[in-house]
């Protein structure tokens, strides 16, 4: 085994932990690090997978703002240690149902892919991903216009929230 | 020769033909170096920071007319030793009713934070931990960790003043954070690069480091960095005054040594980042020797790091809603026309050689500075003046008192 494959096993293994930690602890501020944990190894992986890029998009985006909008909008809330409600309600069984279904489909899906046991392929010297990935949101060829709309869909939501929270009588 | 020309280079490759007669694998050698740089780095600024605190203890105490520490060992070099002794002998104590491990996570979370930032400063050519291509954005992502280390702490001390310090860790590094980005980049649209070995390596002429065409967006980012380290005058989250020691208050021991010390780190982190980014780096005269490269590094990092220490000790506290209101209203929208300008400018200068995209780029930064101060001006001279504390103010005025038509004159009583 090389070393790689080792850190990729030892992440993957604290990625599920702590992805099943995020729905079975109780208190909610401990879920929401749980669910710091589990986004801070997927960056991990998109590490392990020679796409920088996307792990550090993955760290500003789930870990700078929508983490810590989760805990701050948790901490708003009060009696946070004092839930003690039953967690599953009658609905369990069948939620329980369908995700195993989910998990058994996209598993008989990968194993009949191939791709999963390849080897990954190796990048040729000087390949400048970042580059290809700007060049490719910018160029009429390519995803200008989804970038486009997201990005005005974007600037519509700040507006929005502008004009929401206006104190008019002022 | 080869030892004094690039040690880091030359224990290197020494490690690796020592490993490699011991029938090490490759993949394993470039383990265990990797590790060994991380164990040097992460030490270095673990260990700087004894260094730093005195350093800032004695310019401040100079400040401020007083002498600083100078009782134990030469110039009171050893009273932080003693300082770390006393904190790692005091009693650890955990709140009662605090999250523990919450509540002692987030101590190492907030050195870890600082630390990883380290992973791609370029101390000298080649003397970088790893040289991301995107490494600006990288420091953006491992700041953030350093927002939920301070938040989770605050919350989990079970404590009213360390909440309200937390929340106010929120308004204000997550608003801070808005201007940092922007200004950040600046040096990233000069470069054509967001590698902070790529940035170092454009700024190579002293007439093309990114302060003489990025002034304001350097002023901007150091602004906003000193507010992110949440150190005077944007000290709120631990306002002494207010909410005693804010989102910290319940830390003791060693606990309590970590935020401190990684407070200290922090502010020295934004000077070198400040540097690396509008101050050309490690380059100056015989850069050539890395270690004269990092020399320069630690010489004009220093300098950089004087002007945090001279802020924090001569400015006061400002008001939350100044805080604020000088984020939102002032340096947001002076980043976002800065970034606008200069992605307009430098297309057009790019091509014409670097001492008139240099100078294309101050003349537009002054423009926009003189420009910003006129609106300043002008809305400053629209408010209406305020009401001075001299001043008599209806609330406070007694009723006037009838006078009798011969008032009894008061004496003066004998002393």
């Amino acid at each position: 085994m090389t070393p790689v494959q080792i850190i990729f096993l030892v992440v993957s293994l604290m990625l599920l932990v702590s992805a099943f930690m995020v729905v079975t602890v109780r208190n909610l501020v401990r879920a929401a690090l749980w669910l710091i944990s589990t986004l801070f190894m997927t960056a991990v992986v998109f590490v392990l997978l020679d796409a920088g890029f996307l792990a550090v998009v993955q760290v500003v985006v789930y870990i700078g703002a929508i983490a810590i909008l989760f805990i701050f909008a948790v901490m708003l809330t009060r009696r946070v240690m004092a839930d003690t409600g039953p967690q599953t309600n009658a609905n369990g069984w069948w939620v329980g149902l369908s995700s195993l279904a989910l998990f058994a489909g996209i598993t008989w899906i990968l194993l009949g892919w191939g791709g999963s046991s390849a080897d990954a392929p190796i990048f040729p010297a000087g390949l400048d991903t970042v580059t290809d990935l700007g060049m490719g949101l910018v160029d009429p060829n390519g995803f200008i216009l989804p970038f486009e709309v997201a990005s005005v869909l974007l600037l519509a939501a700040l507006i929005g929230a502008i004009v929401v929270a206006w104190d008019r009588d002022n | 020769m080869e030892f004094i020309k690039d040690p880091i280079l030359f224990l290197a490759n020494w490690l690796t033909v020592l490993f490699t007669g011991w029938d090490m694998t490759d993949g394993l050698i470039t383990v265990i170096n990797t590790f060994l740089g991380v164990f040097l780095v992460a030490n270095f600024g673990m260990l700087f920071v004894i260094f730093l605190i005195w350093l800032e203890r004695k310019l401040a105490a100079r400040m401020q007319d007083r002498l600083g520490p100078n009782r134990v060992g030469p110039y009171g070099l050893g009273q932080t030793f003693a300082d770390i002794l006393k904190l790692f002998t005091k009693e650890d104590t955990t709140p009662a009713g605090a999250d523990k491990a919450v509540f002692n996570l987030a101590p190492i979370m907030a050195v870890l934070s600082v630390l990883l930032i380290w992973a791609v400063v370029p101390f000298a050519e080649d003397w970088i931990g790893t040289d991301l291509n995107v490494g600006v954005l990288y420091i953006v992502a491992v700041g953030s960790l350093g927002i939920v280390a301070t938040l989770i702490g605050g919350w989990s001390s079970n404590n009213k003043f360390a909440l309200l310090g937390a929340f106010r860790t929120v308004a204000q590094l997550v608003s801070y954070e808005v201007p940092m980005v922007l200004s950040l980049l600046v040096p990233v649209l000069l470069a054509r690069n967001m590698g902070m070995g790529g940035i170092v390596a454009e700024q190579e002429h002293w007439y093309s480091i990114f302060f003489f065409m990025a002034p304001i967006a350097a002023f901007i980012f150091f602004v906003s960095s000193v507010a992110e380290v949440g150190r005077t005058p944007f000290d709120l989250l631990e306002a002494e005054s207010e909410i005693v020691a804010g989102f910290h208050i319940e830390y003791s021991g060693a606990k309590f040594a970590m935020i401190f010390a990684a407070e200290f780190l922090h502010a020295f982190t934004i000077s070198v980042l400040t540097m690396t980014l509008f101050l050309g780096g490690w380059q100056g005269w015989g850069d050539q020797f890395p270690l004269v490269g990092w020399a320069w590094f630690m010489v004009k990092s220093l300098a950089v790091y004087f002007l945090v220490v001279w802020v924090r000790s001569t400015l006061p506290r400002i008001r939350i809603d100044h805080m604020l209101s000088y984020n939102w209203k002032f340096l947001t929208p002076l980043a976002l026309v800065v970034l606008m300008v200069t992605a307009l400018l430098d297309n057009l200068v790019v091509a014409q050689g670097p001492v008139i995209r240099t100078l294309a780029h101050l003349s537009a930064n002054i423009l926009i500075g003189w420009a910003a101060y006129a609106i300043m001006k002008k809305r400053a001279a629209q408010r209406p003046p305020r009401a001075v504390v001299g001043q008599p103010r209806p609330v406070a005025r007694p009723p006037a008192p009838e006078m009798p038509a011969e008032a009894p004159v008061l004496e003066a009583p004998a002393s």
